[in-house]
């Protein structure tokens, strides 16, 4: 009779996460002067839902911590407590913690429940009306032995509180079970309260033969001893309560410690489950005195990358897909109908269908292709609580501001653009805004600003970070890129080179380096990844006024911009981001070198030449190279200058693998099919720069090479 | 020639009463210089006329290159040049029969050149005879088997041997005619 829960843990874990972002953003969203109740009430509906389902998943550990949570919750909701700033410290924490437990058991890992138990302890001084420590983060470390350990917690705080025994006489409707209600979640709640002891009462349950599994015959007797009061016994049985005859009774303390009578028959087996449940789910592991995960800005967010495979895809998206499906398919058997006794009279209908077709199609593309695209909130919303818990670290007024966060983006683009952003943001805040003594010596407001803010712009999407802070300081740059031999001592950079220096990996200015950014991840990394994404950064810088950093990337990674070029009669694709510029060379300005690589001057540059048809085995047009053209193509800051016969044309492509039916061919990164059905296909630069030899060593060689030509 | 060799069936009649529980697989069989060939016809997808490719750089000779078969990019193969044939010019009578080929990295579609595609017979397995070694110099591992079909011999290919691994062994001429020799 058992269903097998599992198969829904991935809905609920997706839930609980969406959840708690809901929690997360409307703390934020927060105004502890004027509380709104609508705010309040999302917050407290996200917490419930996660609490209940989280008990029918049997996640014993969440489903406490929350119940806790709600708690307090539902008082702020009711307005007997008064929500302050510490508090919502607190319930931000208690959204990290889940999280982490939330991920854990995701990952089948075991839940830590340190921090939680911690938290409850605090939650609980709370509730209870004692003074909870100054501070949130200080309290945490501080608390008694929280009351998890049931037994022993029960046996602590009798001497603090009091202990009531209530019994509660519980005789649910027939249809109990009908409902989807199960009266043993209810108990195991109610011995996650406190001693807990239940007396089924049978005498009601009919023969074997008038039995109905579906019918609930039973009614219990149950004894709880516990701190709480009525109010949360009743909340239990909020369920059921309408239905039910349930009579909650203070009664002196008659079980103390008196050991459940043994049950009377197989019936209360349940019971005995509800037993095993008080006994292992506790005390797990020991509560410890350690340093609490909670502080700071350190999220218990695991590492590990919890991308889930789902997407949630809203009906309206879905809706037009079927219905331009529909439309296709009357298009498909009108011209199916034209073809059958086609004439020529029909001709002008045929181009009319056809045009139909070609319209029905383009629209079905767009709408396939934004089931993928999510609006770039997804990304953005963590900013907020980074910003508020780096800003409290740091000691600085900072002010964010979110422009255009329903701009859509492809989920995969989206997915690994999270973090270079969060590099570049926590850069903003550490290095590029001052302090506010600072800000006032520059006679700036106190408090800075961050904007991040995304748009389209053609076919890309870019993201703006911008800070008012101090800006890129070039003296310093320029100082630590000749110290570390980045660039020679007697090289004259102009601003937008110096400002790239930043992007140049290992460099950091040694002040620079504090526990917030400095974590390993350079800029180097962030320009890296989002190359990858076949995008581009890169940064305007003011001194005194503030940073703009500029990222630049494709909507969608299975579209490229191609530029197309013809190397002897073959027609290959150059991704567009990595063209620098295309010329016709200068015979002149093209030297041999002795390794037998052709080089080429442009400008203050020396670029090593690259023949595809080389490369490839193809017979160019003409071997001569005043006859050719060249492509300046750029990869991690090493130029090369790709010979073609002909540049064709700019185009958007379709990227296709050549790995699904082949294997991976060198200097070849993907296929695409062109506008007459060919086949053309797409270069992979990085490779072709391997495959030519031209390593990132040679850099150095040619550096030299160029200081001796100047010296000559 | 055995009886059992005799009962061949071509797809003419191919629901032959009484035959159906022998086990029969179907064979889509071409013709390759005047030999005939057949694969399984459950790894055929479809049969096309050839059309221009766009070769791959620096691919071995008997891979033509890559055509867009309703937006996959689908490799071709010649067959002539992979079993060491002569290359012969591709005429609006070239085939090219397109496979799915298993690999230990999932399925692969493939297509083939062959001169011309010729029939499609059902045959028993028990009819199938396992190519005799040939020794050294003749790969067999490609040949799933031989069968005779109206006294003409027919050599099954296994396409997942043949097409599946990343390096393709070389299949000489020579290999063939010593196999049909030893038939005889």
């Amino acid at each position: 009779m058992s269903i097998d829960l599992s198969q829904f843990h991935q809905v609920f874990f997706e839930e609980s996460f969406e959840g708690l972002q809901v929690m997360e953003s409307s703390l934020l969203d927060l105004d502890c002067e004027s509380v709104d109740s609508e705010t309040i009430n999302s917050i407290f509906r996200a917490a419930h839902s996660i609490k209940g389902s989280s008990s029918t998943f049997g996640f014993v550990d969440v489903a406490e911590f929350t119940h806790v949570l709600e708690t307090l919750l539902d008082q702020v909701r009711e307005g007997s407590r008064q929500l302050v700033p510490d508090l919502v410290d607190l319930l931000l924490q208690s959204v990290d913690c889940l999280r982490g437990m939330l991920t854990s058991l995701q990952a089948h890992e075991p839940v830590n429940t340190e921090q939680s138990t911690i938290l409850i302890g605090v939650f609980h001084d709370i509730l209870e009306g004692r003074e909870p420590a100054a501070s949130a983060s200080e309290s945490v470390s501080e608390v008694n032995p929280p009351p998890q350990d049931k037994p022993v917690a029960a046996a602590q705080s009798a001497a603090e509180d009091e202990v009531v025994t209530w019994h509660i006489r519980f005789v649910p409707d027939v249809n109990l079970l009908r409902t989807g209600n199960e009266p043993l979640r209810m108990f195991r709640e109610l011995a996650e309260m406190g001693e807990l002891e239940v007396h089924a009462d049978v005498s009601k349950v009919p023969d074997l033969g008038g039995l109905n599994s579906e019918e609930c015959h039973l009614c219990w007797d149950l004894y709880l001893s516990t701190t709480k009061s009525k109010s949360d016994i009743e909340e239990i049985f909020e369920w059921v309560v309408d239905e039910s005859d349930i009579t909650i009774a203070a009664t002196a303390g008659l079980f103390g410690s008196t050991p459940v009578p043994a049950a009377e028959d197989d019936l209360d087996a349940p019971v005995k489950d509800v037993e095993a449940a008080v006994i292992t789910a506790p005390g797990k592991e020991k509560p410890t005195e350690k340093q609490p995960a909670a502080k700071g800005g350190a999220q218990p967010v695991a590492g590990k990358s919890s991308e889930s495979t789902s997407i949630r895809v809203s009906i309206e998206k879905i809706d037009s897909l079927v219905n331009l499906v529909g439309e296709l398919v009357i298009t498909q058997s009108m011209l199916g109908q034209l073809g059958t006794e086609f004439d020529m009279n029909k001709l002008q209908k045929l181009q009319e269908g056809l045009a139909q077709l070609e319209h029905n199609t383009r629209e079905l593309q767009e709408s396939v292709m934004r089931i993928r695209m999510l609006p770039i909130s997804f990304t953005f919303n963590r900013f907020p609580r980074m910003v508020r818990d780096l800003s409290k670290q740091l000691g600085k007024k900072i002010e964010l501001k979110l422009i255009g966060e329903q701009t859509e983006l492809d989920k995969t683009v989206m997915e690994k653009i999270g973090d270079p952003l969060v590099h570049l943001v926590r850069n903003a805040l550490d290095h590029g805004l001052e302090s506010p003594k600072d800000r006032r010596d520059a006679g700036k407001p106190e408090t800075g600003t961050i904007v991040l803010n995304a748009f389209h712009q053609g076919g890309n999407i870019m993201i703006e970070i911008i800070d008012d802070g101090r800006g890129l300081n070039r003296e310093k740059i320029l100082a630590k890129a000749r110290a570390n031999g980045v660039i020679g001592d007697d090289e004259v950079l102009n601003d937008d080179q110096i400002q790239e220096l930043i992007f140049q990996p290992g460099f950091s200015t040694a002040e620079q380096v504090s526990d917030v950014s400095g974590r390993g991840v350079g800029m180097d990394v962030v320009r890296r990844n989002i190359l990858e994404l076949n995008g581009s950064i890169e940064v305007k810088s003011v001194e005194g006024e503030g940073s703009t950093f500029t990222i630049r990337l494709p909507l969608t990674l299975a579209i490229l911009d191609g530029q197309l070029i013809d190397v002897g009669g073959q027609t290959f694709i150059i991704p567009l981001v990595s063209i620098v510029e295309s010329l016709q060379p200068d015979m002149k300005l093209i030297n041999h070198v002795a390794g037998g690589c052709d080089v080429f001057r442009l400008r203050n540059e020396y670029i090593p030449i690259i023949k595809l048809w080389e490369i490839f085995g193809v017979v160019p047009h003409s071997m001569d190279l005043s006859e050719s053209l060249l492509v300046v193509v750029e990869v991690g800051n090493a130029k090369v200058a790709l010979v073609v016969d002909d540049l064709l044309g700019q185009q958007q492509v379709v990227i296709k693998s050549m790995e699904t039916n082949y294997k991976k061919v060198d200097g070849i990164s993907g296929a695409t099919i062109l506008g007459d059905g060919t086949v053309s296909l797409i270069l992979d630069i990085t490779d072709l720069i391997h495959m030519a030899g031209v390593h990132q060593q040679s850099k150095n060689g040619l550096k030299l090479v160029s200081s001796k030509t100047r010296a000559a | 020639m055995s009886a059992a060799e005799e009962r061949i069936y071509d797809n003419s009649d191919m629901d032959v009463s009484g035959r159906e529980n022998d086990q029969t697989d179907q064979y889509l069989t071409f013709i390759m210089a005047s030999e005939e060939y057949g694969v399984d016809i459950l790894s055929v997808q479809e049969i096309r006329g050839w059309e221009s490719v766009t070769p791959i750089p620096n691919a071995p000779s008997h891979v033509k290159g890559v055509i867009n078969l309703r937006g996959t990019i689908v490799p071709i193969i010649d067959l002539r040049q992979r079993f060491g044939l002569d290359k012969v010019e591709y005429g609006p009578l070239t085939v090219v029969i397109v496979l799915k080929v298993a690999t230990k990295k999932g399925a692969r579609v493939m297509g083939i050149v062959v001169d011309a595609v010729s029939d499609v017979y059902s045959l028993a397995v028990d009819d199938m005879k396992s190519a005799p070694d040939l020794g050294d110099h003749v790969n067999t591992q490609y040949i799933k088997g031989l069968v005779n079909v109206n006294n003409k011999m027919v050599i099954l290919l296994d396409i997942n041997e043949l097409l599946g691994a990343d390096t393709i062994p070389d299949v000489s001429i020579n290999a063939i005619k010593e196999i049909k020799d030893s038939q005889q």
